[in-house]
Protein backbone atom coordinates (compact mmCIF):
# COMPACT_ATOMS: atom_id res chain seq x y z
CA UNK A 1 0.00 0.00 0.00
CA UNK A 2 1.70 3.50 -1.19
CA UNK A 3 1.60 6.51 0.97
CA UNK A 4 -0.99 8.05 -0.69
CA UNK A 5 -3.44 4.84 -0.50
CA UNK A 6 -2.92 5.26 3.08
CA UNK A 7 -3.86 8.75 3.31
CA UNK A 8 -7.12 8.11 1.64
CA UNK A 9 -7.58 5.27 3.90
CA UNK A 10 -6.84 7.22 6.78
CA UNK A 11 -9.38 10.40 5.69
CA UNK A 12 -12.08 8.29 4.96
CA UNK A 13 -11.74 6.48 8.63
CA UNK A 14 -11.47 9.96 10.05
CA UNK A 15 -14.21 11.22 8.35
CA UNK A 16 -16.68 8.51 9.95
CA UNK A 17 -14.84 8.84 12.87
CA UNK A 18 -15.67 12.63 12.95
CA UNK A 19 -19.20 12.04 11.85
CA UNK A 20 -20.20 8.96 14.22
CA UNK A 21 -18.89 10.73 16.74
CA UNK A 22 -20.74 14.47 16.51
CA UNK A 23 -24.14 12.46 15.56
CA UNK A 24 -23.65 10.96 19.69
CA UNK A 25 -22.99 14.04 20.58
CA UNK A 26 -25.84 15.64 19.35
CA UNK A 27 -27.36 12.48 21.35
CA UNK A 28 -25.88 13.48 24.33
CA UNK A 29 -28.10 15.34 27.64
CA UNK A 30 -27.11 18.61 28.28
CA UNK A 31 -24.51 19.43 30.51
CA UNK A 32 -25.21 18.69 34.47
CA UNK A 33 -28.38 17.16 33.41
CA UNK A 34 -28.95 13.94 34.68
CA UNK A 35 -31.67 11.61 32.41
CA UNK A 36 -32.21 8.50 34.36
CA UNK A 37 -34.52 7.90 37.90
CA UNK A 38 -31.81 5.73 39.45
CA UNK A 39 -29.29 7.86 41.03
CA UNK A 40 -32.43 10.16 42.03
CA UNK A 41 -33.94 7.06 43.85
CA UNK A 42 -30.77 5.90 45.36
CA UNK A 43 -30.01 9.03 46.92
CA UNK A 44 -33.22 9.25 48.45
CA UNK A 45 -33.11 6.08 50.45
CA UNK A 46 -29.26 5.22 50.19
CA UNK A 47 -28.77 6.74 53.45
CA UNK A 48 -31.86 5.27 55.16
CA UNK A 49 -31.61 2.17 54.13
CA UNK A 50 -27.96 1.88 54.95
CA UNK A 51 -26.92 4.22 57.45
CA UNK A 52 -23.87 5.20 55.66
CA UNK A 53 -23.40 8.64 54.28
CA UNK A 54 -20.63 7.92 51.82
CA UNK A 55 -23.31 7.24 49.52
CA UNK A 56 -20.77 5.95 46.69
CA UNK A 57 -19.50 3.08 49.29
CA UNK A 58 -23.23 2.34 49.73
CA UNK A 59 -23.48 1.47 46.17
CA UNK A 60 -20.03 -0.10 45.44
CA UNK A 61 -20.01 -2.36 48.32
CA UNK A 62 -23.67 -3.03 49.09
CA UNK A 63 -26.54 -2.11 46.27
CA UNK A 64 -23.70 -3.21 43.19
CA UNK A 65 -21.88 -5.35 45.67
CA UNK A 66 -21.83 -8.03 42.76
CA UNK A 67 -20.33 -5.98 40.47
CA UNK A 68 -17.36 -4.87 43.03
CA UNK A 69 -16.83 -8.70 43.72
CA UNK A 70 -15.71 -8.74 40.21
CA UNK A 71 -13.68 -5.68 40.00
CA UNK A 72 -11.71 -6.88 43.09
CA UNK A 73 -10.57 -10.33 41.28
CA UNK A 74 -9.71 -8.12 38.72
CA UNK A 75 -6.26 -7.10 40.10
CA UNK A 76 -6.63 -10.15 42.37
CA UNK A 77 -5.78 -11.78 39.17
CA UNK A 78 -3.48 -9.31 37.68
CA UNK A 79 -1.15 -9.84 40.93
CA UNK A 80 -1.54 -13.24 40.40
CA UNK A 81 -0.59 -13.91 37.15
CA UNK A 82 2.50 -11.05 37.77
CA UNK A 83 3.46 -13.55 40.43
CA UNK A 84 3.48 -16.76 38.03
CA UNK A 85 4.96 -14.93 34.96
CA UNK A 86 8.10 -13.36 36.52
CA UNK A 87 8.80 -16.28 39.03
CA UNK A 88 12.29 -17.76 38.84
CA UNK A 89 11.75 -20.72 37.41
CA UNK A 90 14.26 -23.91 38.60
CA UNK A 91 17.79 -23.76 37.04
CA UNK A 92 17.14 -19.82 35.89
CA UNK A 93 19.71 -17.33 35.62
CA UNK A 94 20.56 -14.14 35.17
CA UNK A 95 22.67 -13.65 31.70
CA UNK A 96 22.82 -10.10 31.94
CA UNK A 97 24.52 -8.90 34.87
CA UNK A 98 27.59 -6.97 34.53
CA UNK A 99 30.65 -7.74 36.20
CA UNK A 100 30.19 -4.51 38.00
CA UNK A 101 27.19 -5.50 39.23
CA UNK A 102 28.38 -9.05 40.61
CA UNK A 103 31.40 -7.20 42.05
CA UNK A 104 30.54 -8.13 45.71
CA UNK A 105 32.52 -4.98 47.48
CA UNK A 106 31.60 -2.38 44.41
CA UNK A 107 30.53 0.81 46.03
CA UNK A 108 27.19 1.77 46.38
CA UNK A 109 25.97 5.30 45.93
CA UNK A 110 24.29 6.19 49.05
CA UNK A 111 21.07 7.98 48.71
CA UNK A 112 21.11 11.36 49.90
CA UNK A 113 19.63 12.61 53.18
CA UNK A 114 17.73 15.16 51.26
CA UNK A 115 15.75 12.13 50.16
CA UNK A 116 16.29 9.94 52.95
CA UNK A 117 14.86 12.07 55.39
CA UNK A 118 11.35 13.03 53.86
CA UNK A 119 10.62 9.73 52.29
CA UNK A 120 10.86 7.79 56.00
CA UNK A 121 9.07 10.75 57.64
CA UNK A 122 6.06 10.12 55.60
CA UNK A 123 5.86 6.67 55.83
CA UNK A 124 3.74 7.32 58.98
CA UNK A 125 1.12 9.74 57.59
CA UNK A 126 1.14 7.98 54.75
CA UNK A 127 -0.07 4.56 56.80
CA UNK A 128 -2.26 6.53 58.70
CA UNK A 129 -3.86 8.49 56.13
CA UNK A 130 -4.40 4.45 54.04
CA UNK A 131 -5.79 2.97 57.17
CA UNK A 132 -8.11 6.44 57.53
CA UNK A 133 -9.71 6.10 53.60
CA UNK A 134 -10.09 2.13 54.10
CA UNK A 135 -11.64 2.04 57.29
CA UNK A 136 -14.17 5.22 56.66
CA UNK A 137 -15.99 4.02 53.36
CA UNK A 138 -19.09 4.38 55.42
CA UNK A 139 -18.80 7.65 56.54
CA UNK A 140 -16.60 10.12 53.49
CA UNK A 141 -16.16 9.71 50.45
CA UNK A 142 -12.94 7.38 50.47
CA UNK A 143 -12.87 3.15 50.03
CA UNK A 144 -11.00 0.29 50.13
CA UNK A 145 -9.58 0.67 47.15
CA UNK A 146 -7.94 4.04 47.28
CA UNK A 147 -6.98 3.29 51.17
CA UNK A 148 -5.40 0.59 49.90
CA UNK A 149 -2.78 2.12 46.70
CA UNK A 150 -1.99 4.51 49.12
CA UNK A 151 -1.29 1.96 52.39
CA UNK A 152 0.98 0.58 49.32
CA UNK A 153 2.88 3.68 48.75
CA UNK A 154 4.04 3.78 52.08
CA UNK A 155 6.47 0.74 51.54
CA UNK A 156 7.22 2.16 47.98
CA UNK A 157 8.50 5.20 50.49
CA UNK A 158 10.63 2.73 52.64
CA UNK A 159 12.15 1.82 48.86
CA UNK A 160 12.90 4.90 47.84
CA UNK A 161 15.01 6.20 51.07
CA UNK A 162 17.35 3.55 49.60
CA UNK A 163 16.11 0.64 51.92
CA UNK A 164 15.59 -2.19 49.45
CA UNK A 165 16.37 -4.96 51.65
CA UNK A 166 14.61 -3.28 54.45
CA UNK A 167 11.42 -3.10 52.25
CA UNK A 168 11.46 -6.81 51.12
CA UNK A 169 11.79 -7.50 54.64
CA UNK A 170 8.95 -5.55 55.24
CA UNK A 171 6.67 -6.83 52.60
CA UNK A 172 7.52 -10.54 52.48
CA UNK A 173 6.17 -12.38 49.31
CA UNK A 174 4.72 -15.26 51.47
CA UNK A 175 2.80 -12.80 54.07
CA UNK A 176 1.41 -10.41 50.88
CA UNK A 177 -0.05 -13.62 49.16
CA UNK A 178 -2.02 -13.99 52.12
CA UNK A 179 -2.52 -11.11 52.94
CA UNK A 180 -4.10 -10.65 48.98
CA UNK A 181 -5.91 -13.71 48.94
CA UNK A 182 -7.67 -13.23 52.77
CA UNK A 183 -8.59 -9.71 51.20
CA UNK A 184 -10.17 -11.33 48.37
CA UNK A 185 -11.91 -14.37 49.79
CA UNK A 186 -13.36 -12.49 52.89
CA UNK A 187 -15.27 -10.49 50.80
CA UNK A 188 -16.60 -13.23 48.95
CA UNK A 189 -17.15 -14.69 52.43
CA UNK A 190 -19.10 -12.00 53.86
CA UNK A 191 -21.16 -12.64 50.76
CA UNK A 192 -22.12 -16.41 51.17
CA UNK A 193 -22.80 -15.47 55.01
CA UNK A 194 -25.41 -13.72 54.15
CA UNK A 195 -26.30 -16.58 51.83
CA UNK A 196 -26.33 -18.73 54.81
CA UNK A 197 -28.84 -17.03 56.76
CA UNK A 198 -31.20 -17.43 53.83
CA UNK A 199 -30.46 -13.62 52.15
CA UNK A 200 -29.36 -12.73 48.97
CA UNK A 201 -25.53 -13.15 47.74
CA UNK A 202 -24.06 -9.65 50.03
CA UNK A 203 -27.20 -8.80 51.18
CA UNK A 204 -25.99 -6.36 54.63
CA UNK A 205 -27.08 -8.92 57.24
CA UNK A 206 -25.07 -6.80 59.58
CA UNK A 207 -26.84 -4.65 62.30
CA UNK A 208 -26.69 -0.70 60.66
CA UNK A 209 -25.66 0.77 63.76
CA UNK A 210 -27.91 4.06 65.42
CA UNK A 211 -26.50 7.05 63.60
CA UNK A 212 -26.00 7.80 60.03
CA UNK A 213 -22.34 8.63 59.52
CA UNK A 214 -20.84 6.96 62.53
CA UNK A 215 -17.71 4.96 61.49
CA UNK A 216 -19.46 1.61 63.44
CA UNK A 217 -22.79 2.40 60.86
CA UNK A 218 -23.77 0.60 57.97
CA UNK A 219 -22.81 -3.19 58.34
CA UNK A 220 -21.25 -4.42 56.17
CA UNK A 221 -20.13 -1.62 54.05
CA UNK A 222 -17.34 -0.72 56.20
CA UNK A 223 -16.08 -4.38 56.70
CA UNK A 224 -15.95 -5.16 53.09
CA UNK A 225 -14.41 -1.96 52.40
CA UNK A 226 -11.79 -2.62 55.22
CA UNK A 227 -11.26 -6.37 53.67
CA UNK A 228 -11.03 -4.84 49.92
CA UNK A 229 -7.77 -2.37 51.28
CA UNK A 230 -6.37 -5.40 52.70
CA UNK A 231 -6.26 -6.63 49.27
CA UNK A 232 -5.32 -3.73 47.35
CA UNK A 233 -2.65 -2.60 49.55
CA UNK A 234 -1.38 -7.00 48.97
CA UNK A 235 -2.07 -6.74 45.26
CA UNK A 236 0.31 -3.38 44.67
CA UNK A 237 2.87 -3.77 46.81
CA UNK A 238 3.26 -7.59 45.18
CA UNK A 239 3.19 -5.98 41.68
CA UNK A 240 5.70 -3.27 42.45
CA UNK A 241 7.79 -5.51 44.61
CA UNK A 242 8.17 -8.19 41.54
CA UNK A 243 9.11 -5.59 39.22
CA UNK A 244 11.37 -3.70 41.43
CA UNK A 245 13.19 -7.38 41.73
CA UNK A 246 13.19 -7.29 38.35
CA UNK A 247 14.65 -4.27 37.74
CA UNK A 248 16.76 -2.93 40.14
CA UNK A 249 18.00 -5.37 42.87
CA UNK A 250 21.14 -5.84 41.00
CA UNK A 251 21.60 -2.39 41.20
CA UNK A 252 20.73 -1.94 44.80
CA UNK A 253 22.65 -4.71 46.63
CA UNK A 254 24.68 -7.95 45.84
CA UNK A 255 22.24 -10.95 47.10
CA UNK B 1 -25.95 33.42 41.00
CA UNK B 2 -22.11 34.48 42.19
CA UNK B 3 -21.44 31.19 43.32
CA UNK B 4 -22.37 29.30 40.04
CA UNK B 5 -20.80 32.11 37.82
CA UNK B 6 -17.59 31.24 39.38
CA UNK B 7 -17.91 27.57 39.47
CA UNK B 8 -18.42 28.00 35.34
CA UNK B 9 -15.25 29.69 35.34
CA UNK B 10 -13.31 26.98 38.02
CA UNK B 11 -14.95 24.07 35.55
CA UNK B 12 -14.37 25.94 32.20
CA UNK B 13 -10.46 26.30 33.49
CA UNK B 14 -9.81 22.76 34.55
CA UNK B 15 -11.10 21.34 31.42
CA UNK B 16 -8.71 23.70 29.00
CA UNK B 17 -5.81 22.76 31.57
CA UNK B 18 -7.23 19.08 31.05
CA UNK B 19 -7.13 19.59 27.22
CA UNK B 20 -3.58 21.46 27.47
CA UNK B 21 -2.36 18.48 29.65
CA UNK B 22 -3.27 15.89 27.44
CA UNK B 23 -1.45 17.83 24.70
CA UNK B 24 1.60 17.87 26.53
CA UNK B 25 1.31 14.19 26.91
CA UNK B 26 1.25 13.23 23.42
CA UNK B 27 3.21 15.55 22.81
CA UNK B 28 6.63 14.30 24.99
CA UNK B 29 8.94 12.14 23.10
CA UNK B 30 11.29 11.14 25.58
CA UNK B 31 9.79 7.87 27.64
CA UNK B 32 11.29 9.29 31.35
CA UNK B 33 10.29 12.84 30.58
CA UNK B 34 6.74 11.19 29.09
CA UNK B 35 5.71 8.95 32.52
CA UNK B 36 6.34 12.34 34.82
CA UNK B 37 3.63 14.35 32.42
CA UNK B 38 1.26 11.84 32.52
CA UNK B 39 1.83 11.58 36.52
CA UNK B 40 1.07 15.56 36.67
CA UNK B 41 -1.61 15.07 34.15
CA UNK B 42 -3.31 12.48 36.35
CA UNK B 43 -3.01 14.95 39.02
CA UNK B 44 -5.10 17.42 36.65
CA UNK B 45 -7.65 15.25 35.87
CA UNK B 46 -8.11 14.29 39.90
CA UNK B 47 -8.68 17.91 39.86
CA UNK B 48 -11.27 17.94 37.34
CA UNK B 49 -13.59 14.68 38.97
CA UNK B 50 -13.11 16.97 42.13
CA UNK B 51 -14.40 20.39 40.51
CA UNK B 52 -17.18 18.06 38.91
CA UNK B 53 -18.44 17.44 42.72
CA UNK B 54 -16.86 13.56 42.00
CA UNK B 55 -14.52 13.15 44.98
CA UNK B 56 -14.65 9.61 45.17
CA UNK B 57 -13.57 9.13 41.57
CA UNK B 58 -11.02 12.14 41.93
CA UNK B 59 -8.92 9.86 44.90
CA UNK B 60 -9.00 6.74 42.76
CA UNK B 61 -7.61 8.92 39.90
CA UNK B 62 -5.23 10.37 42.74
CA UNK B 63 -3.71 6.88 43.32
CA UNK B 64 -4.03 5.18 40.53
CA UNK B 65 -3.39 7.84 37.80
CA UNK B 66 -0.84 10.19 39.75
CA UNK B 67 1.32 7.16 41.88
CA UNK B 68 0.43 3.79 40.60
CA UNK B 69 0.77 3.72 36.68
CA UNK B 70 3.76 6.31 36.52
CA UNK B 71 5.66 4.15 38.98
CA UNK B 72 4.54 0.68 37.36
CA UNK B 73 5.90 2.49 33.82
CA UNK B 74 8.94 4.12 35.38
CA UNK B 75 9.93 0.34 36.87
CA UNK B 76 8.84 -1.35 32.96
CA UNK B 77 11.28 1.02 31.72
CA UNK B 78 13.94 0.65 33.95
CA UNK B 79 13.76 -2.96 32.88
CA UNK B 80 13.56 -2.46 29.08
CA UNK B 81 16.80 -0.16 29.33
CA UNK B 82 18.56 -2.81 31.45
CA UNK B 83 17.81 -4.78 28.50
CA UNK B 84 19.57 -2.67 25.48
CA UNK B 85 22.62 -2.12 27.88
Amino acid sequence: MTSRQRRWLFAIAAAGLVACYLWAFAGLPGFGNYPGPYGQEILKHAIAQTNATGVVSAINFDYRGFDTVGEEFILFTAAAGMSVVLRKLRGEHERDRSPYDRARNRELPPTSDAIRVPTLALVGPVVLIGWWLASHAQTDPSGGFQGGVILATAFMLVYLSGEFLAFRRLSPVALLDGAEALGAGAFVAVGLAAVAQGLPYLDNFLPLGQVPGAVSSSGTIALISFFVGIEVAAAFTLIIGELLEQTLLVRAGGR
Amino acid sequence: MTQNVLMDILQATVLLLVAAGATVVVRTRDRTRLVLVLSGYGLLLAILFFTFQAPDVALSELTVGAVALPLILLLAIAKVRKHQE
